[in-house]
């Protein structure tokens, strides 16, 4: 191992002070959300308390937390259920050759990069033209697959690209057939990739709010009612709510990457044995 | 084998670029040699079928089977709804009714001196944005890729990176409130030094905290893709042109940043793209002080002016599309993944 040249300590500085351009502003939030009951939106402190965090759960003062909190909990669920299926099935299809996967793949890269507001628009108007109501689960679902499903495709392939196929070969070779063969083999293997497609498909649906705007209907998701919120709360209830979102996020990432990790070892212990017999 | 090669490469200089090259064509003929064998076998499995013909006929429409779903969702909340806004973009409005008609009346507003003033914020905004993410993010990517030497701890702190993308952009946006407003951290700070006497109001409302808020925002969609491809990079060219007698500076100069370039495209059509587009952040951060195209349409959206709100978004649409269409032309995507 070679020493560490004369940029470490610079660069460790520049990405120390990144890492508190991301964090520092976050904490400040976190910090004033327990401001004291006199307190206001910017330092400094009046006093400590959790006031603000208990004016959240009374619906009449600042909009409905819980049923918005609720539905984007359900909506996240189902977004990331449909991204892993479906990713895992195009990403599978991506292994074939097959007529139109090239067209199939700039429409997701479209996908992402068209402008949210468009998305949003579009939806709504497809909706209005057809007389379907606009709800969370149908033009909100919608307008959040269009978002998460394209990255869980780019996910697949990049899984995929770095996906040795003596395993799936070897399987083949002792008679698998091809279900058996993906079932066994290349999807226990995949498994901790695939949570995070999910992990993915979850927080981004949780946190969406460019392309949500237009075509959640009568109800609000979260980012909906906190974007709502700061509007017409100018109390630090806001940073509270923001806290306890930002809190739960975290506590979701944390899960993933337990589960993550937990099937890693699995997988590994796996294709370790199949090394083992092949020699 | 090919382990051997790079440390053969990085003694043998200049001529040994074109062995290693010409090698890696020749693993690429072997393994296009040995997949075309390996996909007949996998027609014709080695257990005699009992229907090898139906089996044949099987495998052809599993990929297709396989992408439908996918497939049709984009058909139906991407393609379609665009299919509709660029027909309405032609329909005529008035007093909030719009009706079936081809007019260009809604594409004249959009070329109106407002909404051309409109575009060229748009673009200063993505220029700006993308110039200080690139700024921030090679540098980050790089302290990753190449200075953290265990992978441990690599993976921890590009975790670390990764972490707040994945929560609200809009708490993100509202947690510069304290720092940038008039009795915020920065005002206070600058007072307190003795910097200014009176608290300013420059940075918050204001196109410092748009562009600061879009940075933080989006860096990191340039700094994953960009650290992704250097992770790609054989160490043992940076050794070599190390014992060339290139300087550290040299090293990123000559052979980094060239092998970074495809990272670094798809970073930029990401941060561009979401810069472009972005309507929330610009609302919620200029305090109505500043405008983007995106807002623009955001706002007849609001006063239901729907004709002109789709011809606005058609054109944002083709700015965008033009913009990231030519920025494909450098870059293979899948390839990169």
């Amino acid at each position: 191992m070679r020493r560490r040249s004369k940029l470490f300590w610079p660069l460790a500085l520049f990405f120390a002070l990144f890492l508190l351009f991301l964090y520092g502003p976050i904490s400040t939030i976190v910090v004033l959300s327990f401001q004291g009951e006199q307190g206001g939106l910017t330092f400094p402190m009046n006093g400590v308390s959790t006031h603000w965090f208990y004016a959240l759960f009374q619906q009449q003062r600042v909009g409905d937390f819980k049923g918005s909190f609720l539905r984007s909990l359900g909506l996240g669920f189902i977004v990331m259920s449909i991204g892993v299926t479906f990713g895992l099935m195009v990403g599978q299809a991506y292994r074939y050759r097959f007529k139109g996967a090239t067209l199939l793949f700039y429409l997701s890269i479209a996908s992402l990069i068209v402008p949210n507001i468009l998305v949003s628009l579009g939806i709504g108007v497809l909706f209005d033209r057809m007389g379907w109501p606009l709800a969370w689960y149908t033009s909100g679902l919608g307008a959040h697959l269009t978002w998460t499903l394209p990255f869980a495709l780019l996910i697949m392939l990049a899984i995929f690209n770095r996906f040795n196929r003596s395993y799936e070969e070897a399987a083949r070779d002792l008679g698998a057939n091809e279900f058996v063969t993906f079932w066994e083999i290349v999807l226990p293997i995949i498994l901790p990739s695939l949570v995070g497609v999910g992990l993915f498909g979850f927080t981004m649906s949780y946190d969406e709010f460019a392309r949500s705007a237009l075509v959640m209907g009568e109800f609000n998701t979260l980012p909906l009612e906190i974007y709502a919120m700061t509007t017409n709360v100018t109390s630090p209830a806001l940073y509270a709510l923001g806290t306890l979102t930002t809190l739960f996020s975290f506590l979701m990432i944390a899960l993933f990457l337990v589960v993550s990790r937990r099937l890693q070892r699995r997988a590994g212990a796996l294709t370790t044995a199949t090394a083992a017999t092949e020699e | 084998m090919s382990s051997l090669l790079p440390k053969e490469t990085s003694t043998a200089g200049r001529s040994g670029t074109t062995v290693e090259a010409h090698s890696l064509l020749t693993t690429a003929n072997v393994r296009a040699a040995t997949v075309v064998p390996d996909r007949s076998t996998d027609a014709i499995p080695v257990p005699a079928p009992k229907s090898g013909v139906a089996a044949h006929g099987w495998r052809r429409v599993i990929p297709y089977l396989l992408a439908t779903p996918y497939a049709l969702v984009l058909l139906l909340f991407l393609v379609v709804p665009i299919g509709l806004i660029v027909t309405i973009s032609f329909w005529q409005y008035s007093s909030f009714v719009m009706k079936p008609a081809f007019v260009l009346d809604n594409y004249l507003l959009v070329f109106s001196p407002v909404y051309l003033k409109t575009y060229l914020n748009t673009f200063r905004f993505a220029a700006m944005v993308w110039a200080l993410a690139l700024l921030i993010g090679f540098p980050v990517a790089y302290f990753l890729a190449f200075e953290v030497q265990s992978a441990r701890m690599r993976t921890a702190l590009f975790l670390f990176c990764t972490v707040p993308f994945l929560t609200s952009n809009i708490i993100r946006s509202i947690s510069w409130i304290p720092f940038l407003g008039r009795q915020g951290l920065l005002n206070s700070a600058l007072i307190g030094v003795g910097v200014v006497a009176e608290p300013l109001d420059i940075f918050l409302f204001s196109d410092v905290s748009v562009v600061l808020s879009m940075v933080h925002l989006y860096t990191l969609f340039m700094v994953a893709p960009i650290f992704n491809t250097m992770m790609r990079i054989d160490h043992s060219l940076l050794e070599a042109a190390r014992d060339a007698g290139a300087s550290e500076w040299g090293v990123i100069r000559e052979v980094v940043i060239p092998l970074s370039l495809p990272g670094i495209t798809i970073g930029t059509i990401f941060v561009i793209a979401l810069t472009l587009g972005d309507y929330s952040t610009v609302r919620l951060m200029s305090g109505g002080q500043a405008s983007s195209a995106g807002l623009a349409i955001s706002n007849m959206i609001n006063s239901l002016q729907y004709p002109p709100a789709a011809a606005n978004a058609v054109v944002l649409l083709i700015v965008t599309l033009t913009v990231v269409g030519v920025l494909l032309r450098f870059v293979d995507i899948r390839k990169e993944l």
